[in-house]
């Protein structure tokens, strides 16, 4: 699905969770589904939006086709092309950068074969350079698909790569040993804390 | 004297235990909630008023004081509340631990706050990159209405409240408050002109109230033991607790809940393991996320970590996202690098910020080589000042800050440069 197709439609499935987004707004307010429409839409057409989509979201909403393009080009998020359909994102904002994203970075260039902003030959990954993905204790971090990884290196975000290369899954989270957020060998806090068997 | 664990409010902000409802009712979240709102729309803004909360989004804006905006009576339209969880700003990551660690907190609070703006309906609009978050969010709200604690009648308080998740698609400019309102209308996220201020007319043209995760999670707690417990944390007109993020140059990046006012050297020696090399070895600290101006050692060694002390050193608590830099840092190069986000992040509304954060940049990227002239820096201030202050949303003035920042505390590193760069181009020739 690499070149645009010259119809869209969503599948019975994504249908009827696009019919559940639209319920959240209020009758007449069903221009506020449109960004997770579109998302779902680009989930379904292998992570990128053609014409035929937007215009296919346009009539389901009711809108306007241009007011949907607004949409679809100011956010980050849409691909209004082929963006690889696994997409690798490496912040570099300066808490990432701070802790080392630029070798992050050269060990995706490498482990993927394409500079950042490119896809691979296959169509399989696309490599992008991000701002703040909102991680930033967990320094330097990416994103591969809804996934965070985190706590990186040059050889864990090469070995990251490799994993998903080879058709593995990584684990996500950070890849430095701590479980999420607190001080790297044990909280600082919350340790004198007891709660009934439930907790 | 540091905050105990028993007046911490996020038990789980690491995710050590379950987040589901059980758990989270093990903890004490949901205890007592209908009591809460017996008290009634009046008491519970008062009581918030009386804890002293100022906003934990960045702005530190009175979170009772904003309740008491909403009209008191409907005229007919619908009230909203609006949860910004666009987490976004820089260094900051404490909303994404609150929503997969202990979302019900969020969810109690959701109610509780909707209640007093005489609410039926809340939005909270979750970053899109946050899929893990707002899984664990959207499984917390299900199971709140499937156990009647929102929803029709909810907690048995006769007050019907509904309550969705909404999911951004990846812009910085959707945290302003407006843009946000505009994204969630299901347009370009593009602020607007204020006022009519959001309490006037804000989501569909309603009166609505925004405010922060953090602000509507604790809430909850705040009601529950009381408005003086919560104010006598911390110091006057910023009391109470804190989730910190202390990232960049320090041993042990972390997430901490802690009381506000705290030092920021205790802050970051007694949690984040000290900063690397040693305090010493400090050169700067952005204390607040990368929206807020830069603050040298000299400043850091008796810094208090609230609204009323950073202002006071002319840089700002903003989210509490404390970005530390050791003396290794390429500081002109830290600082350049948020210029390259504002410039990305402006939505292209106005001018002043769509041109002036594209030039602040390039101007920046040269500052980095040293590759200007030694009137060129007061050039870029006088353009930051230009932009700040003058644009519809404060992304602008966030551009500005970072420079003005560095020039006020690290100017003759950024002379020394361009010196050296003079001093090869002469030997070169």
């Amino acid at each position: 699905m690499s070149t645009a197709p010259e119809k869209f439609e969503l599948t019975p499935e994504n249908l009827a969770a696009a019919k559940k987004i639209i319920a959240k707004y209020p009758p007449g307010r069903q221009a506020s589904a449109v960004m997770p429409v579109l998302m779902l839409a680009q989930k379904q057409h292998d992570n990128w939006l053609p014409q035929a989509a937007l215009e296919y979201v346009a009539k389901l909403l009711g809108m306007a086709p241009i007011r949907v393009h607004e949409v679809a080009s100011f956010y980050t998020m849409y691909n209004l092309r082929p963006a690889g359909r696994v997409q690798v994102q490496v912040c570099t904002t300066t808490p990432c950068w701070l802790r080392g994203s630029g070798a992050v970075v050269a060990a995706c260039e490498r482990a993927l074969g394409v500079a950042c902003g490119g896809v691979t030959p296959d169509g399989r990954f696309g490599l992008k350079e991000v701002e703040c993905l909102g991680a930033c204790v967990n320094a330097p971090m990416m994103q591969i698909g809804d996934e965070y990884y985190e706590d990186l290196d040059s050889a864990s975000a090469a070995k990251l790569i490799e994993t998903l290369k080879s058709g593995g899954k990584p684990r996500p989270g950070p890849q430095s040993g701590r479980k999420t957020s607190e001080p790297l060998g044990g909280p600082t806090t919350l340790t004198t804390l007891r709660f009934g068997k439930d907790a | 004297m540091a905050l105990q664990d028993k007046d911490r409010i996020f038990t789980n902000l690491y995710g050590q235990r379950d987040f589901r409802l059980a758990a989270a009712k093990a903890r004490g979240d949901w205890d007592g909630t209908k009591e809460i709102l017996a008290r009634g729309r009046d008491t519970i803004v008062q009581q918030m008023k009386d804890s002293g909360l100022r906003g934990r989004g960045g702005a530190g804006f009175g979170a009772g004081l904003k309740w008491s905006f909403m009209p008191k009576k409907s005229d007919g339209r619908p009230h909203y509340l609006v949860v910004n969880a666009d987490e976004g700003e820089p260094g900051t990551c404490k909303d994404r631990d609150m929503m997969r660690h202990d979302p019900h907190k969020l969810v109690e609070g959701c109610l509780i706050a909707s209640f007093a703006i005489g609410a039926n309906a809340c939005y909270i609009y979750i970053r899109g990159e946050f899929a893990r978050e707002a899984e664990n969010l959207q499984t917390a709200i299900d199971e709140a209405y499937d156990a009647g604690l929102i929803g029709k009648n909810a907690c048995g308080s006769g007050w019907d409240c509904d309550l969705y998740l909404h999911r951004g698609s990846g812009a910085y400019i959707c945290g302003e408050e407006t843009a946000l309102l505009e994204s969630l209308e299901g347009k370009k996220g593009q602020p607007r002109l204020k006022p009519p201020f959001p309490a006037g007319a804000g989501l569909y043209g309603c009166p609505t109230t925004v405010n922060n995760v953090e602000t509507i999670a604790v809430a909850p707690t705040i009601l529950r033991r009381g408005a003086a417990w919560f104010a006598a944390i911390g110091r006057p007109n910023n009391t109470g607790t804190k989730v910190f993020c202390i990232s960049g140059h320090v041993n042990k990046p972390c997430n901490v809940e802690e009381e506000m006012g705290i030092p920021v050297k205790e802050l970051i020696e007694r949690h984040a393991g000290g900063v690397r090399g040693g305090w010493d070895n400090l050169l700067a600290i952005i204390p607040g996320g990368s929206s807020v101006p830069v603050v040298p050692k000299s400043v850091c060694d008796t810094l208090l970590m609230d609204f009323d002390s950073c202002k006071a050193v002319r840089s700002g608590l903003g989210t509490a996202a404390v970005i530390v830099m050791d003396k290794s840092t390429d500081i002109v190069r830290a600082i350049a690098r948020l210029s390259k986000f504002y410039m990305h992040e402006s939505c292209g509304q106005c001018t002043p910020c769509r041109e002036g954060t594209g030039w602040i940049w390039r101007v920046m990227e040269r500052m980095v080589r040293g590759e200007a002239e030694p009137r060129e820096i007061d050039m870029l201030l006088e353009v930051a000042n230009q932009v700040d202050g003058h644009t519809i949303c404060a992304l602008g003035d966030a551009a500005a800050w970072p420079i003005q920042g560095l020039i006020r505390h690290f100017r003759p590193e950024m002379e020394r440069r361009i010196a050296a760069y003079r001093g090869q181009r002469a030997a070169a020739e």
